[in-house]
């Protein structure tokens, strides 16, 4: 099991809820993971699992006032940050903690340029001398591989291209050398080459600042690929988590059999009909009681009505299903 | 800007046992140039040649894969393929007529033979009519049935593509997105066409409703006989689907072959590292992946010579100057690649899953 010293962020029991014009709807229900030292953590699930609310409660992002953390903690650094004050937050968000978004074009302000932006996360938590800032800018700007650094801090997002403006973006999530990186969906945009890019760099810079990153992806393959360990998300809740290579050697929840089943395999047998999950996910208002994924579930019982807890399989491999000990050996 | 020669033979990848068998579409040199306007007076200054001299054939039936990254042109090429472009120039025959010669009163009896399905079907979907008004449109179009027989043909195709009847007096923003790419499907089938176009179909979808629209296309392909040009950036996915395919990179066809071949013998240096630039779901698969230096160039500055050589871990002088033409490499039949060399594979990913 995990040393506990190696634990630089712990969510406990988040619950995350949004006030729509429907009621209050909760999108992240009572979800823990933590995340250590050193480490890649990935959150996969497909749209509507929460994986990027639980991104954005992190960052205590939520957009307000309709989100808001009903429950539980996030420790980092010794501080629970989901009471800590907004003004010690800004600390926390962008120097402790880095976050990288899925479209760089959104994440990066259009009217300034790339050495202003990025200098300015410098000015916020490093120095206050505006030279030094720019000098450390194109530092970081090099670090991340982008040619001529000198050359393009004068220019703006939309001189650049896309695998670029991403390389800005994670240039500023790491400039202040954080000890967690929130990477949501980080190459989700990109074409399949610079995809490559783009994590080949944040292994690079992993291996060599030692921050643990959180993952956040639909695409098991990157998660394959990038993680170390691995929550698997179901409409607000956890269903299966584990080291990689256990959820994918060994899963044992229908759902993540489900997932990984359903996709296409370029070894894979041409033209043969694909495994299918029935149905599609619940929307957060018509949500079935007790375990949410029972409605798609070909090993439903009547005791699925009752939410089934995490339970052990094996050392760090946790699954929420009534029937895990029961499913037929892939 | 020299213009590209044309290649000698039209079809140079037939699909194994096409012999004898007539294409259903055959491209021939398309080129599809846009005007890059700039300037006080949008003068035309450059052009942007999202398809720079294309030949592919489809058969009766088959599938063929189209793949590239963005601005490769394969979404340009689909959409000349319908005639959604005026193609600048190369013609495309669709069961013999030259489409690109014909003019809007003559393409539309041949346009219900030739149907599109797109990316995202909340854009393809007219938001204020009911999903049945949708899909008795096409009959209206083409004047076939009265409006009691039209109702019903809805009410069926419903159920082929696996939606319920009370489907058709609802409207599109009350349908999760892969029930819209059923009914986006659904219209493409009504007036059973013989080719559709299919522009990234599926991957607006999650990967648990990804599998069900690929299932359907699978089903209807085998059940009307339909041939699909199945455009996405997802190689998997195309593998999946297709017989064979073509790697398109600045708007030509750099590879084409049989999908199995594409996958298991890949000749062009550019698909042997889409290849293994692919996120495997398999964390035993630790492999070692090819990064091609820099972005895809821009089509309207296309690189000289060979159109890859900027981003080519093995280029030559030779690659800068002069442009390659599609051959059939040694050791291969039903295959062309666009490489003027026969490079050694270092790191093929291993057999089987």
């Amino acid at each position: 099991m995990t040393a506990p010293d190696d634990t630089v962020l712990e969510v406990s029991d988040l619950i995350t809820t949004f006030d729509t014009d429907a009621g209050t709807l909760t999108a992240v229900d009572g979800v823990s993971f933590s995340v250590r030292r050193g480490r890649t953590l990935g959150v996969v699930g497909e749209s509507g699992c929460g994986k990027s609310v639980t991104a954005l409660s992190i960052m205590r992002l939520l957009p307000q006032p309709m989100g808001r953390i009903a429950g539980g903690a996030i420790h980092f650094g010794g501080r629970n940050l989901v009471t800590l004050p907004p003004s010690e937050m800004l600390e926390v968000r962008g120097g402790q903690i880095g976050m990288i978004f899925q479209e760089p074009m959104t994440a990066l302000n259009p009217v300034h340029t790339i050495g202003r932006q990025l200098s300015e996360v410098f000015l916020l938590h490093r120095t206050k001398d505006s030279g030094e800032a720019l000098q450390l800018a194109i530092d970081m700007l090099r670090k991340v591989g982008i040619p001529s650094p000198e050359v393009r801090i004068g220019e703006y997002p939309h001189q650049l291209s896309g695998g670029m403006r991403q390389r800005v973006v994670i240039a500023m999530a790491l400039a202040c050398k954080p000890a967690v990186v929130i990477a949501d969906e980080p190459t989700t945009a990109l074409d399949v080459t610079i995809q490559a890019q783009i994590l080949e760099l944040m292994q690079a810079l992993q291996d060599e600042m030692g921050m643990a990153i959180v993952l956040i992806t639909h695409d098991l393959g990157v998660i394959a690929e990038m993680c170390d360990d691995v929550v698997v998300m179901y409409a607000g809740r956890i269903a299966e988590t584990g080291p990689v290579e256990r959820i994918f050697a060994s899963p044992s929840h229908p759902y993540t059999r489900g997932l990984l089943d359903s996709i296409p395999r370029i070894e894979g047998q041409r033209k043969s009909r694909l495994s299918i999950i029935e149905g599609m996910v619940p929307t957060l208002s018509e949500l079935p009681r007790g375990c949410r994924f029972q409605n798609r579930c070909p090993y439903r019982i009547d005791r699925c009505a009752e939410q089934p807890p995490l339970e052990t399989v094996e050392a760090g491999h946790r699954t929420a299903c009534h029937r895990w000990r029961e499913l037929p050996p892939r | 800007m020299s213009a590209i020669p044309a290649m000698p033979v039209p079809d140079p990848s037939p699909p194994a046992g096409a012999a004898g068998m007539t294409p259903l579409l055959e491209v021939r040199d398309l080129r599809m140039h846009f005007p890059v306007r700039e300037g006080l007076f949008l003068r035309s200054r450059a052009s942007c040649k999202a398809v720079d001299g294309v030949n592919l054939s489809v058969y009766p039936g088959e599938t063929v894969g189209l793949v590239g990254e963005s601005g490769c042109g394969k979404s340009t090429l689909g959409k000349s393929i319908v005639r959604l472009h005026q193609p600048t120039a190369g013609q495309i025959f669709f069961e013999g007529i030259d489409l690109a010669t014909l003019n809007a009163a003559q393409m539309k009896p041949r346009r219900r033979h030739l149907q599109m399905v797109f990316q995202d079907p909340v854009e393809s979907l007219n938001a204020r009519h009911t999903v049945g008004d949708t899909l008795e449109e096409p009959f209206a179009i083409h004047g076939i049935g009265d409006r009691s027989w039209r109702r019903q043909r809805a009410l069926e195709l419903l159920g082929k593509v696996g939606l319920p009847a009370d489907a058709a007096g609802r409207f599109p923003f009350q349908f999760s997105g892969g029930q819209r790419q059923r009914i986006g499907i659904a219209r493409a089938i009504a007036l059973e066409p013989k080719l559709i176009v299919c522009d990234e179909p599926v991957s607006a979808l999650d990967v648990s409703i990804q599998s069900q629209v690929l299932n359907l296309l699978l089903e209807l392909q085998r059940e009307m006989g339909l041939s699909y040009v199945f455009i996405a950036h997802n190689l998997a996915v195309v593998k999946h689907v297709s017989d064979r395919i073509a790697i398109m990179y600045l708007g030509r066809i750099v590879e084409f072959a049989a999908a199995d071949a594409i996958y298991r013998d890949p000749r062009h240096p550019y698909t042997r590292a889409l290849i293994s630039a692919i996120p495997r779901p398999d964390p035993a698969f630790r492999k070692q992946r090819i990064v091609l230096p820099g972005d895809v160039p821009s089509p309207i500055h296309p690189p000289s010579g060979c159109p890859f050589h900027p981003r080519c871990p093995h280029a030559t002088e030779r690659c800068r100057i002069e442009v390659p033409l599609l051959r059939v490499p040694p050791g291969t039949s039903n295959h062309t690649v666009a490489c003027h060399y026969d490079l050694p594979w270092e790191n093929p990913p291993p057999a089987g899953g």
